[in-house]
């Protein structure tokens, strides 16, 4: 069975990889740098169980401190120049979607496989399944990739390398943000958040209760980054006691937009970094590291806009539907 | 109380604009150790909170590695760029005379959500489809209607591409009653005390789905228009830049 020690076994060797060929490249200016940062990534990814709290802890440490010791280097390994590639678009045409769509498809049909059939459940463990068949996918569509159109030997690793560079320590916030999330919760901040916020809004009203619990959907998620973890926070002090059981508002509706209401949050903090951060950096965007970068900025008038759209939808189902 | 200064350290730290590895780790000692503050707490009491802290963020950091499985898709995708991906996909759009950046994104918005509504999240992404497909083809589409394009306009571009996956993924996946947020909502509530059905709970994602299309919706249909104001401002003119900013 595939289980997700295979997938990490898997990340963990192109980490040991790039690390490697960071190390042999002499145009990457901070090439030592770039190794040990993807060497210790590599690591913690096959040894990660083995090293212990306090060992991951102090492995932590070491990534932030080179990651933060000034900017990492872009390597340059040996690629295609610009009218390579557009002879060699002319040439493959519509075959070089094929490995592209292939690692979607694999990720969705493992899943649903492993999930309704029984040859799916033997071959793919159920504990993070569309994970597991989404590294299955990148694997199948490399194999494919380097079957049809024959590239050198060594091509996905440096040209992979190229890529992981220019995203640099980047990669490493949403495992960092959920990790301070863990923190978070052994201290109990939410809890605290949650009954400041109770006392500072006067909920007198049902709408003011609505306003309350969708803001502070809103305010947490822009924080902590996941409306996940506000969730349990703003629903304990004020969605289930003030919205539902004082107003009498459906908890469904209630919770269903209620998580919306987070997720318009999401769309407008730095700290969601895989949905906010990371595309910046792919799409290599010049204003990457601001705090309102260009992703953020596309999204802003959406989220707002939604934001109140959550609260009048709230408003006017929760106390009309329901169960 | 004291444990909020954690907060207030990742706030300071964005604000501030350094390192975002370090301000995170920061806030981690900081609500640590404080949370550990009581009358008569001495100083070995505090290094040691301070130990669990790492120790704790350690463990957190390794449970949650399973994010760092998807960058195995950036050897595929670094492998096709290299064989033309990204110059197919703009030939492929600029050979459709319809197409302009606003319209394909939004038939991308339409088949992101109705898809993250089926369950089938992982079909979109941005390494995945974003920066291989959706955005060189909206910048093939913009290329084609206004020529060359400035580095405004195809920065705009380029975070619209990123911003409607977000969006459609967001306000689709909530309907499909097995996804995480829903299982997170049933399982809180049950734990309060509160039963209800999964599928209800998604059905109320419904009507926020539909005003969210029709607001991005309408926000793509006008984006043409954007990016033809932005075709207007030269690439290499700081001082004129600077100006524009000053104006508004």
């Amino acid at each position: 069975m595939i289980t997700l020690a295979h997938a990490y076994l898997a990340t963990g060797l192109v980490f040991a990889a790039f690390s490697i060929l960071s190390l042999r490249d002499p145009l990457n200016p901070t090439r030592f740098r770039s190794a040990l940062f993807w060497g210790l990534l590599a690591l913690s990814m096959l040894f990660g169980d083995q090293l212990g709290g306090l060992g991951n802890g102090l492995l932590v440490i070491a990534l932030v401190g080179i990651g933060a010791s000034g900017k990492l280097g872009v390597g340059k390994p040996a690629t295609t120049s610009r009218e390579q590639r557009q002879a060699s678009a002319e040439r493959w045409r519509n075959a070089l979607f094929v490995p592209a769509l292939l690692v979607p498809l694999v990720a969705v049909g493992g899943t649903l496989l492993a999930k309704h059939t029984p040859a799916g459940a033997w071959l793919i463990s159920p504990v993070q399944t569309t994970l597991i068949s989404l590294g299955l996918g990148c694997v199948v569509a490399l194999v494919a990739a380097m079957v049809w159109f024959r590239p050198p030997v060594m091509a996905p690793l440096q040209e992979g390398r190229r890529l992981m560079d220019s995203i640099g320590w980047a990669a490493l916030l949403p495992q960092m943000l959920a990790s301070l999330g863990a923190v978070f919760l052994a201290a109990d901040v939410g809890q605290v958040v949650g009954d400041l916020i109770a006392e500072v809004i006067p909920m007198t009203s049902a709408f003011m209760a609505v306003f309350a619990y969708c803001a502070g959907m809103a305010l947490f998620t822009i924080i902590m980054g996941n409306a996940f973890a506000a969730f349990p926070v703003m629903t304990a002090a004020i969605g289930l006691p003030i919205v539902v059981h004082q107003f009498g508002g459906d908890p469904s509706i209630v919770c269903a937009i209620g998580m919306l209401a987070g997720f318009c949050g999401t769309l407008m903090t730095p700290m969601a970094a895989n949905f906010n951060v990371v595309p910046a950096n792919l799409l290599e965007l010049p204003d990457r590291n601001a705090a309102l970068n260009g992703v953020i900025r596309a999204q802003l008038p959406t989220a707002l806009v939604m934001l109140g759209a959550n609260m009048l939808l709230m408003y006017f189902l929760a106390f009309r539907f329901g169960s | 109380m004291l444990v909020l200064l954690g907060i207030v350290v990742v706030v300071a730290g964005f604000v501030a604009r350094l390192n975002p590895l370090i301000v995170i780790l920061a806030a981690a000692l900081v609500t640590g150790v404080l949370a550990a503050v009581t009358p008569g707490v001495d100083a070995r009491g505090l290094l040691t909170a301070g130990i669990d802290t790492v120790a704790r963020f350690g463990d957190a950091f390794n449970d949650n590695r399973y994010f760092n499985i998807t960058w195995l898709v950036l050897p595929v995708i670094g492998l096709l760029e290299r064989a033309g991906l990204q110059e197919r996909a703009r030939d492929l759009v600029t050979q459709v005379r319809a197409a302009t950046a606003g319209r394909l994104m939004l038939i991308y918005l339409v088949v992101r959500q109705i898809t993250a509504a089926l369950g089938l999240t992982s079909l979109g992404g941005h390494p995945q489809m974003v920066r291989p497909l959706i955005a060189p083809m909206a910048e093939g589409a913009a290329e084609t209607e206004h020529g060359p394009l400035t580095d405004k306009a195809r920065f705009r571009i380029r975070g619209m591409a990123a911003a409607t996956d977000n969006i459609g993924l967001f306000f689709g996946e909530d309907i499909f009653i097995a996804i995480g947020s829903i299982v997170l909502i049933v399982g809180f509530l049950e734990q309060a005390g509160v039963r209800v059905e999964a599928l209800h709970v998604s059905l109320w994602a419904i009507p926020t789905a539909v005003v969210a299309f029709m607001v991005h919706g309408a926000r793509l249909a006008l984006f043409d228009r954007q990016v033809k104001k932005d075709m207007a401002v030269p690439d290499d003119a700081p001082d004129s830049a600077d100006n524009a900013e000053g104006g508004r």
